[in-house]
């Protein structure tokens, strides 16, 4: 199987309560926070590496894994992580953050895929910076392939994977036939959330994502990675969302330690009355 | 014509309170564009869901009832969510981001080619022209944007609009085609639903709600649910008590989970990850419940209490039913 991932780098997600909003709010500072890539993009990552495992030769993928992301050439360090971790070959589509949108993303990716050929588009369900939950959906319509969104479980079988989605409510299956588009959520870096053909359905995983050995990063530096212009993807350049300003949301007061629960259920019934 | 065209959730044949929440976008976004709006009721059961949807005061119910329809799936239900828009010229196409109005939407914008904003937290109109409110960055910012096209497309974000109470009236029902599906439709098949079964109200709609953390282990429920039950509260649960597998992952409250703003939000056993504030500090009242004075989670509560959550829960549970006594 032939896999295309499309990773994003964001700002340090466990620090993103460090982000600074200047006065005015024109842009947010993001100066002297650590880039990450996305956390789903990682699960996506790992999870085309495990559908991918077992090739018919030892050490040897059963099919490609490319990786690509959109950006200036300081994001190639994220592709360059995603080759250590096993991915076969990475594209960069050159662009400056701020000519980007979901829209335009999907548009090109579209292009992209045309190209690339690949039997599934795996992504993570949302970027955490900008938290729009939106390119996967997009490209799935612009391809008119199947999408499966949020998944938590994969299982691989002739031709089509079955997809356990989380969904309000409770886990909704879906069975898609290839190329298809899906997006991944958290729990499908659980040790039994994948299984392709060639895994053995009693193998567990580790739990989470994989890291690269220093040999395989030395490795990676040597895998292809092509840089592709983002107008040769998409002629339509053209932003459909603009974002004028930008403010912190309200901090909530100082609360207070209660000394027992007899304490508690008093301000709960008398000062905030809530009970 | 500026009118907006709400997309009502229906699942298993009946309406979803979701769809509350986008009637309350729709009504302001209409007062701010001087037009009305409409609602399409699309599902299998659609006929009986337009009923209870006629007295929000649109101006037409479009109903698509049909038995395809059964089980949502994207490429079958879009086009006719984007016919609808593209006959009436609705300047405003919105659900709620319920994962059903996340996993439609983005599709329905780019088939219009109107631009997208999600999980909006508010509307305003300025000099005839929407300005949405958008959660970003786990919540640590919000961001003012404006959509740059004729059409556009929003989710809105359950907790942050108000479900909307009828207005009395009667709105025409009117029916609605259904579309062919999408390319991809045949290539999709619906397996199963496997539904988290529950008496207690939903996480979106609780007034209430108790979320344990990992560190209740097996106990979980033994010490969780009777607490929710003595304050008629919606369960929760951390990222890593789902993970771990003591609660249901539908009980996930976070940035990427549920995100709720109850009066009462009680945690225990939570430290308070950046994540999961994201999907709780909206709430009116929070009660934090841990044994390290130090957890992150004290920083947004309006009560702490540092102690064994394995006494200090059922405790809490036995007082809270003493005082309804």
């Amino acid at each position: 199987m032939k896999i295309l991932v499309p990773l994003k780098r964001v700002a340090d997600p466990d620090n993103a309560n460090k982000i600074k909003i200047p006065a005015g709010g024109a842009a947010i500072d993001t100066t002297g926070l650590e880039w990450k890539p996305n956390p789903f993009d990682e699960y996506a990552v790992e999870t085309a590496l495990r559908l991918t495992e077992n090739g018919a030769t030892p050490k040897t993928r059963a099919g490609e894994v490319v990786v690509v992301t959109f950006g200036p050439k300081e994001t190639e360090a994220t592709l360059r992580q995603a080759l250590a971790t096993g991915a076969d070959k990475a594209v960069r589509v050159d662009a400056k953050d701020g000519e980007l949108d979901g829209a335009l993303v999907a548009r090109a990716l579209k292009t992209l895929v045309e190209r690339e050929k690949p039997d599934l588009v795996l992504m993570g369900k949302q970027a955490v910076d900008g938290d729009s939950n939106q390119v996967g959906q997009m490209l799935a319509r612009l391809l008119g392939w199947p999408q499966a969104t949020f998944a938590a479980t994969i299982k691989e079988e002739g031709g089509a994977l079955l997809v356990g989605r989380e969904v309000d409510g409770g886990v909704l299956s879906l069975r898609v036939k290839l190329p298809a588009v899906v997006t991944v959520d958290l729990r499908i870096v659980a040790p039994t959330s994948v299984y392709s053909k060639q895994t053995a359905p009693t193998f567990k995983y580790n739990e989470g994502v994989r890291f690269a050995a220093l040999p395989a990063i030395m490795q990676a530096k040597k895998k292809p990675l092509a840089e592709v212009k983002l107008a040769e993807l998409s002629a339509d350049a053209a932003l459909r969302i603009q974002y004028s300003t930008f403010e912190p949301p309200p901090a909530r007061k100082a609360g207070i330690k209660v000394k027992d629960v007899p304490d508690l259920v008093n301000r709960l019934k008398n000062e905030a009355k809530v009970l | 014509m500026a009118d907006i065209l709400v997309v009502a959730e229906i699942s298993d044949g009946s309406l979803k309170k979701t769809t509350h929440s986008a009637i309350a976008f729709a009504r302001e976004a209409a007062k701010g564009l001087g037009g009305g709006f409409s609602i399409l009721a699309l599902g299998q059961g659609a006929r009986a869901a337009a009923q209870e949807l006629a007295g929000f005061g649109a101006k037409s119910v479009l109903v698509t009832d049909d038995a395809s329809l059964a089980n949502y799936v994207a490429e079958r239900f879009e086009n006719t969510v984007i016919e609808a828009a593209k006959q009436g010229g609705y300047a405003v196409v919105v659900a709620t981001a319920s994962s059903f109005g996340k996993d439609l939407m983005p599709r329905v914008a780019v088939a219009l080619d109107a631009g997208f904003a999600s999980d909006i937290a508010a509307v305003k109109a300025e000099g005839g022209k929407l300005v949405y409110k958008r959660p970003m960055f786990a919540g640590n910012a919000y961001g003012y944007c404006t959509l740059t096209t004729s059409v556009q497309v929003v989710t809105v974000r359950q907790s942050e609009f108000a479900p909307a109470e009828p207005s009395g009236g009667s709105s025409p029902a009117q029916d609605f085609p259904l579309a062919p599906p999408s390319p991809g439709a045949e290539r999709v098949e619906f397996v199963s639903f496997d539904q988290v079964k529950s008496s207690r109200p939903s996480l979106g709609e609780a007034k209430v709600v108790v979320s344990g953390g990992r560190a209740l282990k097996e106990r979980f429920n033994e010490i969780i649910e009777p607490l929710a039950d003595s304050l008629g509260a919606a369960i929760g649960a951390s990222r890593a008590a789902c993970d771990a597998g003591y609660a249901p992952s539908d009980y996930q409250v976070g940035q990427t989970g549920k995100i709720v703003a109850p009066r009462l939000y009680v945690a225990a056993g939570i430290s308070g990850a950046i994540q999961h504030l994201a999907g709780m500090k909206g709430s009116k009242v929070i009660v934090a419940i841990n044994k390290d004075p130090d957890a992150p989670i004290f920083q947004v509560a309006d009560y702490g209490l540092v102690g064994d959550l394995f006494q200090i829960v059922p405790e809490l549970t036995q007082a809270v039913r003493a005082n309804k006594g």
